[in-house]
C-alpha cells in the first residue's frame, strides 16, 4: 500500500518541468512514450499530486487544481508537439528506407504482339466500315469460275495464263478449254469475291474483302507465294469513275497521311473497263516524295455484272484492289519480304499491338 | 516484253531530237504502255574509229598468227613517242580479217564492255597492246566472233564511210551508248507489240505526227482480187478446218507471196541486225531476219518457206489423232486434234506433210536454208483461242504465238508481205511475185452502237460529242451517225479488243486523260447491315486477347508435306487422303494444304528457336482446308451469264470446307520476370489459360473434357490433353504436345499448344444479350471445404457437383489447394475450395449455411468424395 502522498506544489512543478525537458530531448516516439509513462503515468509525480489534492484543505484545493491543470496542459502540449515532430521524422526515415529505383526493368505480364499484316487488314476494314460498307470474304480454295470466268477471264484468255496460278488436284473434270483439271485453284486475287458477294447480297452493294491470295512465285525479297490483298467493290445506280477516284483518295489519306493522294494510269484487267493502274503519291517515300505503284482498279466490266445476273445498262460499279504487303512495305520502310513472311517474333514485336 | 528503240520509233512518228528514254517512258505510260525497265547501255567508252596504218603478221610458237598493228585513233587518243609526237597506237590483234587500210572499232584503255570486261594496256606476245580492236560479240552487238568489225562492211554509204575519221566516237556510231525502253503490253493491246502500234500510241499521248506505214505499203501491194479468172497465183492454198473451236475457224486469212531468184548468200544489213539484236532477237539469215523485222515493225508474224521444197496446195487444217511434228527447235510434239497445222501436198497427197504448227512454230521441213533461192512468204491471220491453246498445250510460246493470241490485224497481211518483199529484194535481190495468193474469209465486223452519254455515265467525264468523235477517229475507228449523240462505230482492224461500248468509253477516257475525271465521293449506302459482323468482331477479340496474353501473332504458309506429318505423328496416308493437294506446288515436299494450323505454326516456332530466341509463344488465326474424297467434280461454266441456282450449288459443293481456326504454341518460360526472380516453365496450364481467356473474352463458357489416355491422339501428351467443348460441340484441343513431337520439332519439354475451330465455336455462340443478375447487398457466408476424392474424379466434375448442390446462393467457388500423397492415400487426391454463399433476398443464417453445406457434402459423396476434417 503506497503511502498517501502529500501535495507539494513545488515538487510537482519541478517534476513536470523535468518531464518537459526530457520530452524535448526525446529522440524517438518510443522514448517519448516512456517519458509519458514516467511523468504522466499512474505512478508519476503529476498523478500522485492530483490524487493528493483531495487531502488538502478546501481553500487550497482550487489553486492546486488550477496548478495541476496548467501542468497537465503544458506537459500535454509539449508531448503532442514533440510526438508530431518525431512521427514525421520517423515516417520520413521509413519512406527513405523504402525508396526503390523505379527505372528497374519490370515485365511481369509482357504483351505479345499482333502481326502487322493482320492489323493493317483491320485498318482497311475500319476504313470501309467507316464509310458504311461491309466486309465480306470468300474461300481461299476457290472455283475457277469465281476466280476467272465470272470475272471475264475466259478459259483461253491470255491474262488467265499470266496469273501464275496454283492449281488444285481433286475430282477431275474438263475445264472450259478442254484441259483436264479440277476447276479449282488457290485464288489468285481477292477479286474472286466480287461475284460471290453480288450473288449473295445483291445490289446496291458496297463491300471490301481483305484476304489471302496465292501465286506460284518463290519467296524472295520482293515476292511471296502467299500474300494478302484487299478488294473493294461498289455496284449501284449512278456510280462513275469519279466516285472511284474519290474513294481511292480517301483511302490513301487513311493509310498514308493527309498529303497522300492517288493517280490513275490506263491499264487492262479483264474484269474492269475502263481499267487503270493506281499510283500513290507517297509523301514519306525514301529519297523524297513521289509516285509509287499501289494497285489496280476500274469500272466493273459489264460481263462481270452479267455473271451476277445484273443489267449493265442499269447498274455501274467500280472495283479496286491493292496488296496489303506492299502497303506495309512502303509505310514502314521494310526492305525484305522475308521479314513479313517468316514470323520472327522480333519483327512483329516492333509493332506490338498496332502497326 | 517488247523493247522500244527511239531510233526505230522515228520511222513512223516524229519525235523530238532530244527525246530521252525517261521522257518516252512518261509519254507512253500516260496512254497505258507501262515502263518495265529502262535498260542502260552495257558499254562505256572510250570506243573510237581507228584507221589501221600497218599490220604485221607474226607467227607464234602456238601455231597462231597475230598481227602487230599500228592504229591511228586520232590526236586525242594516239600515243606520244619519245620526241613528243603523236603516233598511232600499238595494238596486238589476232583476228584473221585484220589488215592495213581498214577502218575498225578500237576500245581504248578505260573502256568497259559487256560482262564487265575492262580494257587495259597489257603485255602480250612480246608487245604492249594499248587497246583492242573489237568484234561484234565483244561489243554485245551480235554473235559474230569470226573477226573484228570492219566498218567498210557496216552498211555505210561510200560518202559516210569516207567521212569516218580516226578518233570519231564509235559508241554513238554503233548505238552502243543508247539505252532501251522495255515496256509492258497488256493483253488487250496486241497491236502495241509492234513499232507501228507503239508509234500510234506515242502519237495519242503527245500529238506527234504519225503516219501509218501500212497505208503506203498497201498502195504498192499487187491486187490479189479482181484478177482474170484462171490467173495462176503463187501457190494454191486451201483452208479446211473441220474442227473449229467455239465455231471460229482457226485461220480466216492466208496470204502467200513468192520471192524468186533470191541470193542465198546475201547478208542482213548491219542496221537491221543492230535493231533486231537490240530487240532481243537473234540474227539468223537475211530471209529469217526480214520476217522477224517485219513482225517487230508491223506486228504481223510471218514465216519464210523454201518454195522449192513445197508442193501445193498448202492446206491449213487441224491435226489428226496420232500425228507428230518436229518443230524448228528440234522438239517432237504429239499433236492434238485441236492443233491447227500448215501442210503441203507431196505426190498429190493433199495436206499430207506438216510444215508448221500454225502461228506457233515452223516445222523442220520446208524452212529456208543457206541454199534457198525461191522463198514463199506466209502472212496469215489465225484465231486467238486456237493459237493460245496450241502454245499452251505444247509449252512453246513464241513471238508469233504471243501476237496471234492477243489478236493480229486482219488486214495487215498484204502490207507485211510487201514490206518483207521490198527488204528481201533490196538486200538479197530476186523478184517479188505480182500474183500473191490471198484466201480471205475474214468475217465482217459488227459495228458498235455507241451512245456518247455512256462516257459520262461510266466515267463522270463531261466530254463534248465532237471530241468523242475525234478521239474515236484518231484511234482508227470508222464513225457514222451522230444524231442524238448516237453513233455507229466500226473499230479498226488492228483492235480486236474493241467490241462493246465500254471498250470505247475506255479509249475516250484514257485519251482525254484519267486526270481529267472529276473526284467525288459516293454517299454511304443506306441499305444493308452496318459495321463488322459478330463473327468479324469476335475474330478480332480472339486475336487481341492472345496478343495481350503474351503470344505473338504469326501468319504461316498453309503448305504441308511428309516432314510435317512425321513431326506431328500423323498417319501420312490417312491425312493425305483428306487433304487438298496442289497440282503444281512450289516446293515438292509440301504439296498439301494444312488441315490444322499447328504443323505450319510449329515451323515458325522452330525458325525462331533456331535463331536463338527463347520463350517463343506464337499464335495464328487462319483457314484450314478439309478435302472430302467424295466431293463431286466442279463443273466448268461460262462467264458473262448468271449460273442457275443448281449450277451455283454445284460449284460450292465441290469445294473443300475451309473453317477458320486459331492455334497457339507455347514454349520456354511462361513467367520470366528477370531480376524480380520469378520464373516458371510453360506447361499444359498455360495453354488451358489461353483457351479460358478466349472463352471469357467471347463469353463462350467453353469446357474441357479429358479423354482416357488411350483415346488421346498421338500428337498429344496422353495424360495432358483435353477436348474443348462449346456446349456439346467439340471445338478444339488443348494440352501439352507429346514428348516425341516436342523432340522432333526441337521444342523444350512440356511445350504446350491449343487449336480451336473458330467457325464452329462462333456458330455455337448465342447472340442474345446477356441477362444481368441482381447484385445482392446482403452479407456473404464464406466457408472452406476440402474433399478427398478418387484420382479418376475430375476437378470439373466435383465443381459441377458443388455448384449444383449449392444452387442459386453460391456466389463464388475457388479451388485453392490440390494435393496428393500419403496423407490422402493411394489413388486419391485432395481438392480444397473456398466457397461464398449469398442470398439475393435475405441474410443467410447459420441454419441456412448448414443446410447448404450438407447438400454439398451429400452431392459430393455421390462422386466418392469425402469431406476432410
Amino acid at each position: 500500500m503506497a503511502q498517501q502522498a502529500v501535495f507539494d506544489a513545488q515538487a510537482v512543478t519541478e517534476a513536470v518541468a523535468e518531464g518537459i525537458a526530457r520530452i524535448e530531448n526525446a529522440s524517438s516516439t518510443e522514448e517519448l512514450k516512456a517519458i509519458k509513462t514516467q511523468y504522466a503515468g499512474a505512478d508519476s509525480a503529476m498523478t500522485q499530486a492530483s490524487k493528493a489534492i483531495g487531502a488538502l484543505p478546501a481553500d487550497q484545493k482550487k489553486d492546486a487544481g488550477k496548478l495541476m491543470g496548467k501542468l497537465r496542459a503544458d506537459f500535454g502540449r509539449a508531448f503532442g508537439a514533440r510526438e508530431t515532430e518525431l512521427k514525421a521524422q520517423e515516417e520520413a526515415r521509413a519512406l527513405a528506407s523504402e525508396t526503390v529505383d523505379m527505372t528497374l526493368p519490370i515485365r511481369r505480364k509482357p504483351l505479345g504482339a499482333r502481326h502487322p499484316l493482320a492489323k493493317v487488314m483491320e485498318d482497311w476494314e475500319d476504313f470501309f466500315i467507316s464509310m458504311g460498307w461491309r466486309i465480306s470474304s470468300g474461300p481461299e480454295v476457290e472455283t475457277e469460275w469465281f476466280d476467272f470466268d465470272a470475272l471475264n477471264f475466259g478459259p483461253d484468255h491470255p491474262a488467265r495464263q499470266m496469273q501464275d496460278t496454283f492449281y488444285v488436284k481433286g475430282s477431275q473434270a474438263r475445264d472450259a478449254a478442254g484441259f483436264v483439271g479440277s476447276n479449282m485453284v488457290l485464288r489468285t486475287q481477292t477479286s474472286s469475291d466480287q461475284v460471290r458477294a453480288l450473288l449473295e447480297y445483291g445490289v446496291p452493294l458496297y463491300i471490301a474483302s481483305p484476304g489471302r491470295v496465292f501465286r506460284t512465285d518463290e519467296l524472295d525479297a520482293t515476292h511471296t507465294p502467299v500474300f494478302h490483298q484487299c478488294e473493294a467493290l461498289a455496284v449501284d445506280k449512278h456510280l462513275t469513275m469519279a466516285d472511284l477516284k474519290g474513294v481511292l483518295d480517301k483511302l490513301a489519306v487513311a493509310m498514308f497521311g493527309p498529303e497522300a493522294k492517288t493517280r490513275l494510269r490506263p491499264s487492262y484487267f479483264p474484269f474492269t473497263e475502263p481499267s487503270a493502274e493506281l499510283d500513290l503519291w507517297f509523301p514519306d517515300k525514301k529519297g523524297g516524295a513521289g509516285w509509287l505503284e499501289w494497285g489496280g482498279c476500274g469500272m466493273v466490266n459489264p460481263n462481270v455484272l452479267k455473271s451476277a445476273g445484273l443489267d449493265p445498262d442499269v447498274y455501274t460499279g467500280f472495283a479496286f484492289g491493292m496488296g496489303i504487303e506492299r502497303t506495309l512495305l512502303l509505310r514502314h520502310d521494310i526492305n525484305d519480304m522475308h521479314d513479313l513472311v517468316e514470323g520472327d517474333v522480333r519483327f512483329s514485336k516492333q509493332f506490338v499491338m498496332g502497326e | 516484253m517488247p523493247m522500244v528503240d527511239i531510233d526505230w520509233l522515228k520511222d513512223h512518228v516524229e519525235v523530238p531530237e532530244d527525246l530521252t528514254y525517261e521522257q518516252l517512258a512518261r509519254d507512253l505510260v500516260k496512254v497505258g504502255l507501262e515502263e518495265e525497265e529502262i535498260h542502260a547501255s552495257q558499254v562505256t567508252g572510250p570506243i573510237v574509229v581507228g584507221y589501221v596504218v600497218d599490220a604485221t603478221p607474226e607467227p607464234q610458237k602456238n601455231g597462231k598468227t597475230i598481227n602487230w598493228c599500228h592504229v591511228d585513233v586520232g590526236d586525242e587518243y594516239n600515243e606520244v613517242d619519245e620526241n613528243g609526237n603523236k603516233v598511232p597506237r600499238g595494238i596486238v590483234c589476232g583476228a584473221p580479217n585484220m589488215k592495213a587500210g581498214e577502218k575498225v572499232v578500237v576500245t581504248l584503255p578505260g573502256a568497259v564492255l559487256p560482262g564487265d570486261f575492262r580494257i587495259e594496256p597489257r603485255k602480250t606476245y612480246g608487245h604492249i597492246s594499248n587497246g583492242m580492236c573489237a568484234s561484234e560479240r565483244e561489243l554485245g552487238l551480235g554473235d559474230s566472233h569470226d573477226g573484228i568489225i570492219l566498218l567498210r562492211e557496216y552498211g555505210f554509204t561510200p560518202a559516210e564511210y569516207e567521212a569516218l575519221k580516226p578518233g570519231d566516237d564509235a559508241m554513238h556510231l554503233l548505238h552502243l551508248d543508247q539505252p532501251l525502253l522495255e515496256i509492258n503490253i497488256t493483253p488487250d493491246r496486241g497491236y502495241a507489240l509492234s513499232y507501228r502500234g507503239v508509234a500510234r500510241e506515242y502519237h495519242h499521248s503527245t500529238g506527234a505526227a504519225y503516219v501509218d506505214p501500212v497505208s503506203a505499203l498497201d498502195g504498192k501491194t499487187p491486187l490479189a482480187e479482181g484478177l482474170e479468172p484462171g490467173t495462176p497465183t503463187d501457190i494454191e492454198v486451201s483452208i479446211e478446218d473441220d474442227n473449229p473451236i467455239h465455231g471460229v475457224p482457226g485461220c480466216d486469212r492466208y496470204y502467200a507471196r513468192a520471192i524468186r531468184g533470191f541470193d542465198p548468200s546475201a547478208k542482213t544489213p548491219n542496221w537491221m541486225r543492230r535493231r533486231l539484236i537490240r530487240a532481243g532477237v537473234r540474227s539468223i539469215s537475211l530471209a529469217v531476219d526480214v520476217t522477224n523485222y517485219v513482225m517487230l515493225d508491223l506486228g504481223q508474224p510471218m514465216h519464210a518457206y523454201d518454195m522449192d521444197k513445197l508442193e501445193g496446195p498448202i492446206v491449213v487444217r487441224r491435226a489428226r489423232e496420232g500425228e507428230h511434228l518436229v518443230t524448228l527447235d528440234g522438239k517432237d510434239h504429239e499433236l492434238s486434234v485441236e492443233d491447227l497445222l500448215i501442210t503441203d501436198s507431196p505426190n498429190g497427197e493433199r495436206g499430207s506433210r506438216i510444215i508448221g504448227l500454225a502461228g506457233v512454230m515452223g516445222g523442220l521441213y520446208g524452212e529456208v536454208t543457206a541454199e534457198t533461192k525461191n522463198i514463199l512468204l506466209e502472212a496469215a491471220h489465225f484465231d486467238q483461242v486456237s493459237i493460245a491453246r496450241s502454245a499452251r498445250r505444247h509449252k512453246t510460246p513464241s513471238e508469233a504465238s504471243r501476237r496471234f493470241e492477243r489478236g493480229v490485224d486482219t488486214q495487215l497481211q498484204p502490207a507485211a508481205a510487201q514490206m518483207a518483199a521490198e527488204l528481201l529484194i533490196r538486200y538479197g535481190n530476186g523478184e517479188a511475185s505480182e500474183h500473191p495468193t490471198d484466201v480471205n474469209n475474214v468475217p465482217r465486223r459488227r459495228a458498235i452502237h455507241f451512245k456518247s452519254t455512256e462516257v459520262a455515265r461510266v466515267t463522270g467525264l463531261d466530254t463534248d460529242v465532237n471530241r468523242i468523235c475525234d478521239i474515236l477517229t484518231d484511234i482508227g475507228c470508222g464513225v457514222a451517225g451522230g444524231g442524238n449523240g448516237e453513233f455507229s462505230i466500226m473499230p479498226p482492224s488492228w483492235r480486236p479488243d474493241l467490241n462493246e461500248p465500254c471498250d470505247l468509253v475506255e479509249e475516250i477516257a484514257r485519251l482525254v486523260g484519267y486526270d481529267e475525271i472529276p473526284v467525288t465521293v459516293p454517299p454511304a449506302p443506306v441499305e444493308g447491315e452496318v459495321g463488322l459482323t459478330d463473327d468479324q468482331r469476335r475474330k478480332r477479340q480472339v486475336a487481341d486477347e492472345l496478343a495481350e496474353y503474351g503470344l505473338v501473332e504469326a501468319l504461316t504458309y498453309p503448305f504441308v508435306g511428309d516432314e510435317d506429318y512425321r513431326a506431328f505423328a500423323y498417319d501420312a496416308d490417312e491425312i493425305k487422303r483428306v487433304s487438298v493437294e496442289i497440282a503444281n506446288p512450289l516446293a515438292g515436299d509440301r504439296p498439301f494444304l494444312r488441315r490444322d494450323i499447328l504443323p505450319t505454326l510449329a515451323q515458325t516456332v522452330r525458325l525462331n528457336l533456331r535463331r536463338g530466341l527463347e520463350n517463343v509463344s506464337l499464335y495464328e488465326i487462319g483457314h484450314v482446308y478439309l478435302w472430302d474424297p467424295q466431293a463431286p467434280a466442279i463443273p466448268a461454266l461460262p462467264g458473262g451469264v448468271r449460273p442457275t441456282d443448281e449450277q451455283l450449288a454445284a460449284l460450292d459443293a465441290g469445294l473443300p470446307a475451309q473453317p477458320m481456326h486459331v492455334a497457339g504454341i507455347l514454349t520456354g518460360n511462361a513467367v520470366e520476370t528477370g531480376w524480380l526472380g520469378e520464373r516458371r516453365a510453360v506447361d499444359w496450364s498455360d495453354a488451358v489459360e489461353a483457351v479460358r481467356r478466349i472463352s471469357d473474352r467471347l463469353g463462350a463458357d467453353l469446357t474441357l473434357d479429358q479423354p482416357a489416355p488411350d483415346d488421346v491422339p498421338a500428337q498429344w501428351h496422353p495424360g495432358r490433353m483435353a477436348r474443348v467443348l462449346a456446349g456439346q460441340t467439340v471445338v478444339g484441343v488443348v494440352g501439352e504436345l507429346h514428348p516425341h513431337v516436342n523432340e522432333a520439332l526441337g521444342f523444350p519439354a512440356h511445350s504446350a499448344a491449343f487449336e480451336l475451330d473458330l467457325t464452329a465455336l462462333f456458330a455455337a455462340l448465342d447472340n442474345a444479350p446477356i441477362q444481368a443478375r441482381p447484385i445482392s447487398t446482403f452479407p456473404p457466408v464464406k466457408q472452406d471445404l476440402a474433399f478427398t476424392v478418387p484420382q479418376s474424379v475430375t476437378a470439373a466434375a466435383l465443381e459441377d457437383a458443388i455448384r449444383e448442390a449449392a444452387g442459386e446462393v453460391l456466389e463464388s467457388i475457388e479451388l485453392f489447394d490440390v494435393f496428393t500423397g500419403d496423407q490422402v492415400g493411394e489413388g486419391m487426391k485432395s481438392l480444397a475450395y473456398a466457397v461464398t454463399f449469398r442470398a439475393v433476398d435475405r441474410t443467410l443464417g447459420s441454419e441456412d449455411s448448414e443446410t447448404i453445406r450438407k447438400a454439398i457434402i451429400d452431392r459430393a459423396a455421390e462422386l466418392g468424395a469425402q469431406l476432410r476434417a
